[in-house]
């Protein structure tokens, strides 16, 4: 292994500028005569508005007040969903209108209604607070159930009973045939409750407009900036295409929430454009709690059929999931078709069906948040299968390893839709459990139960599907897009490269990891490599970063790159040392004649390709400088096991987690240190949700948890150190043979703490988040 | 009202004319173009924000410009001297510490306090301490690793 190639625990090359306070994020940068805005918000989650924004208009350094009728009567365009479910009955979901400024009414706390422009931003928000919205308050619905009641009120015209789509997946005849030859069924209410992202760094946004050329420059936080670009040129159609420009520097996370085009960004654009100055928003964290979309939020009933063996025969699952109040980006396939079909989760389980209800509401809208979907997933078979094994007498790590898929039975395909591709869940499994000392538990509960303490261990079996995602399959599913991704090689002159990629690094480290990638493959120095993402001027078109997807889409793309251009090296090669194209060898970073001495390195190669004095030039083209599109011919598959251990006081309901032990199979790992820090990041948000965070709404569809104050995030004493290690079967059917990491542990946690905590309690009957109360209440009631 | 201030930031005698509700942070961000000092709350939760005033850890989206008339204040980009970087980045660096960048320099500014305080912590200790920063991308752990490894070298151990 290379110092600095594919294996090593590279330092990450980002660090220097974020550890001296020299980052470039969004709100850092400040454009010359720029303004800045500030939002009227609906304080009311269902009403119809009328403004007056005159004294606001009139207010000192106030530049222009614009509000949802300004926007309507420029024929700015309505936000979109990107993906198109279609439900049982063959018709397309429901996507209502979803204006950057809503005109006349306003559906959930938080929706914007107009934007302040001025000189300052304290001037922005003073005069913000001098708008009068007349408010004539609709009912307002707020729970999924209240929301399909009969009568219900109605949030749009266009989604009659407040339903977004009734959707479906696997077999129903074969699932009912399964559960009546079953021994035993296990039943589960679940709740996975609303999460809140909260990404450290709030949204940002600059508009600019130059009105000599006619073109638009958006600064924004962003995971995906020509995605970005493609909808508010496309749909919202502020500008096209080629006269927007997309810039998304340093970015303080994402987590999915900055996937999304939001209210916010489109407002500030268009407000640029109407000025002729820019416009910069930076949010306050109380309008993150509103403004970015909310995640999770499902309500599910699951039951698993099982033989007397305890083979899983079938599982039916019946989702409600909550969309709020406007279909956001991509909101529509997370509780399908990145939920339904990872129901098969590690088991051979013989029939599944699955039936969602996407409901609309007066809350937030609601869209991926890392993992997305398959979190839920694996929530609930992970839950299910616990409860199993509690009813049928049998150790939970037992029932996993009688049901697993057995490590030879790949290529796997699904009963929903999906056909695996490798992996060894038997070996993850027995590993995570010789970690934790699985076999010791008993000593321990006994130590604990001595000190008037409760033990528990749970384990969690995930899977998911990463690496989004195969055009062919998402663009039959109902995508809009394509979600290949793009990875140029620009060699200079002197010798060093540019890396050019579509995906977008929010602190994944995606200029080291791609850098030893670029640095391994064509033997350049690790330090001659300069990795550029995030502005649609500079970069391929790309897709962005999200599902796991930048090293198994966006590194396969540069391996195609580097692979065109070690063709052309060769071609200029054989010139140059007057061989035949075919002789040529290439390693370490060499072109060698094979069976000489002579050889040429790829840095003279590239200098020769610039300096072409004497080319044959019908032959031989100029220029080292090459771009590959990949799009995946499968999903990837991480898979693992992770094993939490708790303890808890029955007198005051508190929860400690004792110990955590990841096992994960990414396949192959190009920096070890930084996959471990992503599971780490990823075990903290899902504890997080099992422990702490839940997002509450009062029944006028008030946020009650709408700052830090009331919203628990996971603090470091809220967390142990973690054992994380990896297994690999490296997947077969990308280069690189890699499967991502980012989410794994926001996937797995869950499950694993609470399994944990129903072992440690002896009750099943308690949903996340298990804060002290909830589990006192369990122990209790 | 605007009123001016002066202080010590980060060595440099510095002064600027302000609004009276002008936050510290405020100032150092925008008067002073010192970005590194981040803002990740409005309600003192977070920490991104941490620098240290009279050689103390302090929020700076809770203190006036003026409460810091006369300080001495360090931000991030005070730490790094001659172009190398103080220890307790180093160790940020060399344990991963950190992803996207965003809590960083305020947990790094905190740390330092904590170290100042207490030369040698236990990761209880500093899990304890750090009670008043978040981070979204960590899980904590190779943050409290890295602050244990910069205590080590700040003591002058490897
Ligand atoms: S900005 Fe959050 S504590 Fe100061
Ligand atoms: S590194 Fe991103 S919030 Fe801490």
């Amino acid at each position: 292994m290379a110092e600095n190639g594919i294996g090593a625990s590279v330092p990450r090359t980002e660090d220097h500028r974020f550890l001296t306070g020299t980052g470039s994020y969004t709100d850092d940068s400040n454009l010359p005569h720029q303004t800045y805005a500030a939002f009227v918000r609906s304080t009311h989650a269902h009403a119809t508005v009328a403004l007056d924004t005159s004294a606001a208009a009139a207010a000192p350094g106030v530049v222009a007040v614009l509000t949802g009728t300004d926007l309507a009567g420029d024929q700015v365009g309505s936000l979109i969903c990107g993906w198109v479910v279609t439900g049982k009955d063959g018709e397309p979901h429901k996507a209502p209108p979803h204006p950057a400024l809503a005109a006349d009414t306003v559906r959930h706390v938080g929706d914007a209604m107009a934007i302040v422009v001025a000189e300052s931003a304290r001037a922005a928000r003073d005069a913000a607070e001098l708008v009068k919205v007349d408010y004539t308050p609709l009912p307002a619905v707020v729970s999924m159930r209240d929301a399909l009641a009969e009568g219900a009120p109605q949030i749009h015209a266009e989604a009659p009973g407040n339903l977004c789509y009734d959707w479906e997946i696997g077999d129903r005849a074969a699932t009912d045939e399964a559960f009546g030859r079953a021994r035993h069924v296990a039943r589960l209410d679940l709740v996975n409750n609303r999460l809140i992202p909260n990404a450290m760094e709030p949204r940002a946004a600059i508009g600019d407009y130059n009105p000599a050329t006619g073109d638009y420059t958006l600064r924004l936080t962003s995971q995906n900036p020509h995605i970005h670009r493609l909808v508010l040129a496309a749909f919202v159609q502020i500008a096209p295409e080629h006269k927007l420009h997309v810039i998304a520097p340093d970015v303080g996370g994402g987590f999915g929430s900055k996937i999304f085009i939001y209210q916010e960004e489109t407002a500030v654009l268009w407000a640029a454009g109407k000025i002729g100055r820019p416009v910069k928003w930076t949010a306050d964290r109380s309008e993150s709690f509103v403004a970015d979309a909310h995640g999770r939020d499902h309500e599910t009933h699951v039951e698993l059929a099982l033989d007397e063996g305890g083979r899983f025969l079938g599982l039916r699952v019946e989702t409600r999931a909550n969309m709020g109040a406007y279909l956001s980006t991509f909101a529509s396939c997370v509780p399908s078709y990145l939920y339904g079909t990872l129901l098969q989760g590690q088991y051979t389980t013989e029939a599944i069906y699955c039936e969602v209800k996407a409901v609309f509401t007066n809350t937030t809208p609601v869209d991926a948040l890392r993992g997305a979907g398959r979190p839920e997933a694996t929530y609930l078979i992970e839950r299910i299968v616990d409860q199993a094994a509690h009813d049928m007498g049998i150790d939970p790590a037992e029932l996993r390893r009688r049901n697993f898929i057995p490590a030879d039975a790949f290529p796997y395909p699904t009963k929903v839709a999906l056909e695996y591709d490798s992996g060894n869940y038997g070996l993850a499994l027995d590993r995570a459990l010789e970690l934790a000392d699985y076999n010791g538990f008993a000593a321990r509960r006994a130590e604990s139960e001595a000190k008037g303490r409760l033990r528990g261990i749970g384990l969690s079996a995930y899977i998911e599907a990463c690496g989004i995602a195969p055009s062919q399959v998402v663009g039959s599913l109902g995508a809009g897009v394509g979600l290949w991704e793009s990875g140029g090689i620009r060699f200079n002159p002197t010798g060093n490269v540019l890396v050019y990629t579509g995906s977008h690094s929010h602190g994944q480290g995606h200029e080291t990891t791609f850098a030893q990638l670029v640095s391994d493959y064509l033997g350049v120095p690790f330090e001659n490599i300069e990795v550029v993402h995030g502005d649609t001027e500079k970069t391929p078109f790309g897709m962005g970063t999200y599902g796991s997807r930048s090293l198994a889409v966006g590194g396969s793309a540069l391996v195609k790159a580097m692979d065109k251009i070690i063709a052309k090296g060769r071609k200029i090669a054989a010139f140059s040392l007057e061989a035949s194209e075919e002789d040529i060898e290439f390693s370490g970073g060499d072109f060698k004649v094979a069976g000489t001495d002579r050889s040429m390195n790829i840095a003279e190669v590239a200098f020769s390709a610039y300096v072409p004095h004497n080319y044959p030039l019908d032959e031989l083209e100029p220029g080292l400088e090459e771009t590959g599109f990949y799009d995946p011919a499968n999903f990837t598959f991480p898979a693992g096991t992770h094993v939490c251990e708790v303890e808890v006081d029955p007198e005051t309901g508190t929860t400690e987690i004792v110990h955590w032990v990841a096992v994960d199979d990414f396949g192959n790992v190009i920096n070890p240190m930084i996959v471990e820090g992503q599971v780490h990041g990823g075990v903290a948000h899902g504890v997080g949700q099992a422990l702490l965070e839940g997002c509450a709404y009062d029944a006028d569809g008030q946020l009650v948890t709408g700052s830090f104050m009331d919203y628990t995030m996971p603090r470091a004493d809220d967390l142990p150190d973690l054992t994380v290690e990896t297994t690999c079967t490296p997947c077969p059917h990308n280069p690189l043979g890699v499967k991502g990491c980012g989410e794994a542990g926001a996937i797995a946690a869950p499950a694993a703490v609470m399994n944990a905590i129903t072992h440690a309690l002896g009750t099943g009957a308690i949903d996340m988040p298990a804060t002290p109360q909830a589990v006192w209440r369990a122990l209790n009631q | 009202m605007s009123v001016n201030v002066s202080m010590n930031v980060n060595g440099r005698a510095v002064c600027g004319e302000v609004e009276d509700r002008t936050l510290l942070v405020e100032f150092l961000r925008e008067n002073l173009r010192l970005t590194g000092t981040h803002v990740g709350c409005d309600t003192s939760q977070c920490g991104a924000c941490v620098v240290h005033v009279d050689g103390r850890s302090v929020k700076a989206c809770t203190m006036l410009a003026v409460q810091a008339e006369g300080a001495e204040v360090t931000t991030i980009e005070g730490l790094a001297q001659d172009g190398k970087l103080h220890p307790m980045q180093e160790a940020f660096r060399e344990n991963h510490g950190l992803q996207c960048g965003f809590c960083t320099p305020g947990m790094v500014m905190s740390a330092l306090d904590l170290v100042e305080r207490n030369p040698d912590p236990s990761s209880a200790e500093v899990r304890e301490w750090l009670e008043g920063n978040l981070c979204r991308c960590t899980g904590y752990h190779n943050i409290v690793k890295s602050i244990l490894a910069g205590a080590s070298a700040m003591r002058g151990g490897s």
